[in-house]
């Protein structure tokens, strides 16, 4: 084993890239449970994201329309649970279990031809001379445009929330859809909205991925990322900036483990492998105490009866 | 009166599926003027005001508002229009504050910092006292409602509906209530005040419509005219007040010792400390503000909720450790307030509603197989004795109207001869004659030997059935006292008087 | 304007029509999605459903639906318990690896001593391999209220890789010449899941998915505990009031499905697949939720059900060899299929009014 290959500047980099898609997914989805609407289809809308971005920029070679075109399929998708379950109140869980179901067959099907091939590259953000403060240089200011923009919506999203009426009034549809509506406001198009700004969310975590961390396109890719997002919503009580922590943490974790791979400690790769996983898991235990940050109306439809 | 009408409703209709909500309803409001909306349960009042505040369009007949047409299109514009509308069940957001609360319902806003201003002035004008910054859920029923008050007076309304207020207060927290109503009134605003307490409306209301299935019969002078006079005019025949002999109660049946315990949802309200025996043959009315411990209380009574060793005990046997089923064995049975999800599955049948409480006692399970034919038979006996109005045992609850599946969900338990029958709100949303028809049975229950414990919001109720009576405040229960002979007044104290309300003298 | 309005009571009729419904509309929609692909939709939907069950070679895709269709039904059925009280194990992939691997294990660890006892052994492990990691979500539900989707999610990855260690190293053929997988159990007769009459495609699997079928049958219409599970998903708080003890329930409910899809993995191991490998496992613990739903959370439904998404398996096998018709247009065929049912289910709580429209 030989530890000192891993290069703590590249390794903190290299998390911040890991943390990315994570926090774009997640903060998508702690819009839309924010407004009273769980969507466990976040993988699904990734995933479409990552082929929809991928064959974007591989056509036109821009990644940022790539990017954009992501936003788009993750919102699309989005639109289908919107219909189910804000027009023909389908359960919410069923739902977004088959966004996701679906959502992995269909990426698979468009990205049928794009198997083995590499995606434009995304330039990083010219900081001049920032770029060379030492230690900082290359941890902050060495990223794509798309990483900066994920931090900034965790910031837009947090002020939002707390100093905007639009917040105000999401946050309200989410406590009880009924006083919502009893005071005229309109519940299905607010929900329809978040869950839209959900899905072009995921959209872009899961270009992210195709785009820039891996960087290329496999049946799957995701691999549960958008499971650990919805994890990750609960870890941050629904709060924005302990989101963000939470994304750091996760991305270090599998930054950690990605680099004990190579660095071939004595753990079997497997093993090294599930854990993202099982610390997803022990992290619900610990924080599963305290759930009264859930918005009151999570998971429930609405219909206006009267 | 010669000023042009705040509001002039004409013929206004609205029907439903099967049922004509409101049939051709015309009345005129004058400024200033307390107007009372009267009427049973069905009747009508709800949609009617619905329409004026714009969450419902009726099929036909017109609104005027200063003698322009008004039609509003949703409740925004309803609210620019100058009407304010004060929720029956609260349209407050329980982890909002108050001051996010009271931005929401209005249009424009000013920053919260400003608002929090505004909300402290206005409450000091008026006599209700609030703080801005408190989370709505902490608040008791009372503050809930003024802050539903205070909202509507930071617009300036002409027009002020208000929808059954008083059935969350205290008799003192009333009395301020009209005050500040008054002073309203004095300054000009017109009220449009739904109830169906009589003396109430006696007291505030300067003229009065009553409505029945949707159709206006009669419009009167409140003042002028008897209590009795408007009951019937709502009621529609002459009500029989239940009957009961006298007796001397029998051994202690139901001994609570300190009982405690925590509320299982956020915003609840724990037990504190609740000490008290009923017996056998004897009726314990207990009264209190909604939120200050029922639901909590039924649930410790029921098993849904566990408590410490010698809290409760039934004849001389410690049962809080028990759960529902094995309660049920013994002949602790309880009705909880919410039909439609708690007393009842709404979505299932009767037969199989009959099964959820009565596996036990009627013999329905053997060997952990169900025996529905007997569980359909049990479903007709109740709708039989209880003459629930259903085509039949397969019919799903949420079917039924509110009296029907009442008087099946009490019936139910009733029927299953319980020692202990602990109801809370047994006559909630349900007409005059349902109501009476439940109150003479839980009478004959107790006059059968059975110890009860009846909860409810509806002080006459309690008045009329309790032999002694006791009120839960903050989850504690004040010293039972024969019922006979309580004035308004102790009853008031023992509610806790005037919530948060010692700082305020208008 | 056409407005909903909730029905008083749930439509028996559209609750079975719904599904049927569905599959027109997925045949129908999944029929242009062939063409969009450049097949021709007909021939595309004959091939998948037709050809199977009727066409030359019908005789060798016959039994293939009972060896497809057995591991989805059973996993379905124990899947059903459990939603139907709103509880969601959505880890049934994992557990049926786990089943598979334990079940597996137990087999090779006698190996190559014939016994009679040895298959009976191995069901019995199979089914606790599921059972103990369905008991890991449900324990925390219980324990700590943690969030059960999300657990037994992120098991199938765990236990996707737990697949992977065991297949490179603990359960490697040591004859293997260094190919990653196990023994191929189907050369050890005491361990083979053998079928019961050749050519038929019935091994145990299919038999214990039908003895599940009519078990869930009578748990649900007579039984109290079966009851208590429709209750609590039909009404928690109205089933925590008449006494059901709600860690039972998630006990029991994800106990069940985790012994079930357990056991289907085992089956499989033992006989369709032969072997442990990295990739053994084909998502039919994802697809047997589409099942669950499709045959209404209902055992006949759910039986019905688990024989057409075998079909669509079969077929689109056929579709993919004879038309060249991609594996994924498949999954996004079985995809639909629970789109189709979750919006056309809203008829059976639901009836369209035309007729003035309200302020909404």
């Amino acid at each position: 084993m030989d530890l000192s290959a891993i290069n703590p500047l590249l390794f903190v980099a290299g998390f911040l890239v890991a943390a990315t898609p994570l926090i774009f997914a997640a903060l998508g989805e702690l819009v839309v449970e924010k407004s009273g609407v769980l969507n466990l289809g976040v993988e699904g809308m990734m995933i479409i994201g990552a082929i929809c971005g991928f064959a974007t920029a591989v056509e036109t070679g821009s990644p940022l329309l790539g990017f954009a075109a992501a936003a788009v399929g993750g919102a699309a998708l989005s639109l289908l649970f919107a219909f189910l379950t804000q027009i023909t109140l389908a359960n919410q869980v069923a739902s977004g279990l088959a966004l996701t179901l679906f959502g992995l067959g269909f990426s698979a099907l468009l990205g049928q031809s794009y198997v083995g091939v590499k995606p434009p590259r995304l330039a990083e953000v010219n900081f001049g001379p920032l770029h060379d403060i030492p230690v900082l240089g290359p941890i902050l200011f060495s990223h794509d445009i798309i990483l900066y923009l994920g931090f900034a919506m965790v910031v837009a999203v947090w002020a939002m929330l707390k100093f905007t009426r639009a917040g105000l009034i999401l946050r309200a549809v989410g406590e009880s859809h009924d006083a919502a509506h009893a005071l005229g406001y309109k519940v299905v198009r607010i929900r329809t909205l978040a869950i839209m700004f959900g899905g072009a969310c995921a959209g872009l975590g899961g270009a992210y991925i195709s785009l820039i961390r891996v960087p290329q396109w496999t049946e799957g890719m995701t691999a549960g990322v958008g499971w650990i997002a919805l994890a990750l919503v609960v870890f941050a009580s629904w709060k924005p900036w302990r989101l963000l922590l939470g994304a750091y943490l996760f991305g270090g974790i599998t930054q950690l483990q990605l680099n004990l791979q190579g660095a071939g400690v004595a753990i079997p790769v497997e093993y090294l492998a599930m854990s993202p996983y099982i610390i997803t898991i022990l992290v619900l235990v610990v924080l599963s105490a305290d759930k009264s940050a859930a918005p009151a109306s999570l998971g429930r439809n609405f219909h206006a009866s009267s | 009166m010669t000023q042009t009408p705040i509001l002039a409703l004409r013929g206004l209709t609205k029907a439903y599926p099967g049922v004509v909500a409101n049939d051709d309803v015309s009345l005129t409001i004058a400024p200033g003027e307390v107007h009372a909306l009267l009427g049973e349960n069905g009747a009508g009042k709800s949609t009617l005001v619905k329409m004026i505040y714009g969450l419902v369009k009726p099929d036909s007949g017109t609104m005027h508002m200063h003698g322009a047409a008004f039609a509003p299109q949703e409740p925004r514009s309803a609210r620019a229009a100058g009407v304010g509308m004060v929720f029956q069940h609260f349209s407050l957001f329980d982890a909002l504050s108050v001051a996010e609360n009271i931005a929401l319902g209005m249009e424009n806003a000013p920053k919260l910092g400003a608002l929090s201003r505004k909300i402290t002035e206005v409450s000091e004008a008026y006599g209700l006292p609030l703080s801005p910054d408190r989370i709505v859920g902490d608040l008791s029923a009372g503050e809930r409602q003024r802050v539903e008050i205070i909202r509507c007076l930071l617009q300036d309304p002409k027009l002020l509906i208000m929808d059954e207020p008083t059935s969350v207060l205290t008799p003192q927290e009333v009395e301020i209530l009209f005050k500040t109503l008054r002073k309203l009134s004095a300054e000009g605003t017109a009220i449009l005040y739904i109830s169906h307490k009589l003396e109430e409306i006696r007291s505030l209301c300067d003229s009065a419509t009553i409505l029945r299935l949707g159709k206006v019969v009669g419009h009167c002078t409140p003042s002028e005219t008897s209590a009795r006079d408007m009951a019937e005019m709502m009621v529609g025949s002459t009500l029989k007040t239940p009957m009961r002999a006298g007796k001397t109660p029998g051994a202690v049946l139901l001994d609570l010792q300190r009982l405690s315990a925590k509320s299982p949802s956020a915003f609840g309200m724990p037990l504190r400390e609740i000490t008290v025996q009923v017996r056998a043959g004897e009726v314990l009315g207990i009264g209190g503000v909604a939120g200050n411990g029922q639901d909590e209380l039924l649930a410790a009574l029921s098993g849904e909720q566990l408590s410490g060793a010698g809290m409760i005990r039934f004849k001389d046997r410690d049962v809080g450790q028990l759960g529902p089923t094995a309660r049920r064995g013994l002949g602790i049975l309880t009705a909880p307030e919410e039909r439609l999800g708690h007393a009842a599955a709404p979505d299932m049948t009767l037969t199989e509603n009959a099964m959820l409480t009565g596996a036990v006692r009627e013999n329905l399970v053997r060997g952990g197989m169900l025996n529905w034919p007997a569980a359909r038979r049990f479903a007709e006996r109740i709708i039989n004795d209880f003459d629930v109005r259903t085509p039949g045992p397969g019919n799903a609850a949420r079917a039924l109207s509110g009296g029907n599946l009442q008087k099946f969900v009490i019936g139910r338990e009733v029927l299953q001869r319980p020692e202990v029958l602990v109801v809370n709100q047994p006559t909630w949303g349900v007409d005059a004659s349902a109501a009476a028809s439940i109150r003479q049975a839980l009478l004959d229950l107790a006059e059968g030997g059975a110890a009860l414990i009846v909860i409810s919001q509806d002080l006459d109720e309690l008045m009329e059935i309790s032999d002694r009576f006791a009120a839960l405040n903050e989850g504690r229960l004040s010293e039972p006292r024969p019922a006979q002979g309580l004035t308004v007044d102790e009853i008031g104290l023992m509610m806790g008087g005037a919530h948060g309300m010692e700082v305020a003298h208008v | 304007m056409i407005r909903l309005e909730k029905r008083p009571q749930a439509s028996q009729a559209f609750s079975w029509a719904a599904p049927l419904l569905a599959v027109i509309a997925t045949m129908f929609f999944g029929g242009l999605l062939f063409a969009v692909l450049g097949k021709d939709p007909i021939t595309s939907i004959m091939t998948i459903f037709w050809e199977p069950l009727f066409g030359d070679f019908a005789f060798y895709y016959r039994p293939q639906l009972l060896i497809k269709g057995a591991p989805l039904v059973l996993i379905a059925i124990g899947l059903s318990l459990g939603f139907k009280a709103g509880i969601w194990n959505i880890g049934a992939e994992g557990q049926y690896i786990m089943g598979a691997i334990f079940g597996a294990a137990t087999g090779l660890a006698f190996y190559p001593t014939e016994s009679f006892l040895i298959f009976p052994l191995m069901v019995l492990s199979g089914a606790l391999g599921g059972l103990l990691w369905a008991m890991i979500p449900a324990i925390l539900k219980v324990k700590f209220g943690t969030n059960e989707i999300l657990v037994s999610l992120m098991l199938v990855y765990v236990a996707e890789q737990f697949l992977a260690s065991m297949a490179l190293g603990l359960l490697k053929n040591p004859e293997g010449f260094g190919f990653p997988g196990s023994r191929n159990l189907q050369q050890y007769a005491s361990a083979h899941n053998a079928e019961l009459i050749a050519g038929s495609g019935m091994h145990w699997g299919v038999v214990a998915a039908l003895i599940a079928v009519i078990f869930a049958y009578v748990l649900l219409a007579r039984h109290q505990l079966g009851f208590a599970i429709r209750v609590t998903g039909e009404a928690p708080r109205a089933a925590k009031f008449s006494g059901v003890n709600p860690t039972r329930l998630v006990l029991f409910c994800m106990g069940m499905s985790g012994l079930l899809a357990g056991l289907a993995g085992m089956f499989e191991v033992a006989g369709p697949a032969g072997q442990i490998t990295i990739d053994f496992n084909v998502g039919y613990g994802f697809t047997a939720i589409i099942v669950a739903f499709l045959g209404r959370l209902h055992p006949i439904g759910i039986l019905l059900a688990g024989c057409l998404m075998a079909l669509t398996y079969i077929g689109g096998d056929i579709a993919q060899s004879q038309l060249g018709l991609p594996a994924a247009a498949i999954q996004v065929f079985q995809g639909m299929l629970l789109f189709y049912l979750l919006a056309f289910d809203l008829f059976t709580n639901y009836r369209l009014r035309v007729g003035r429209t309200e302020v909404a």
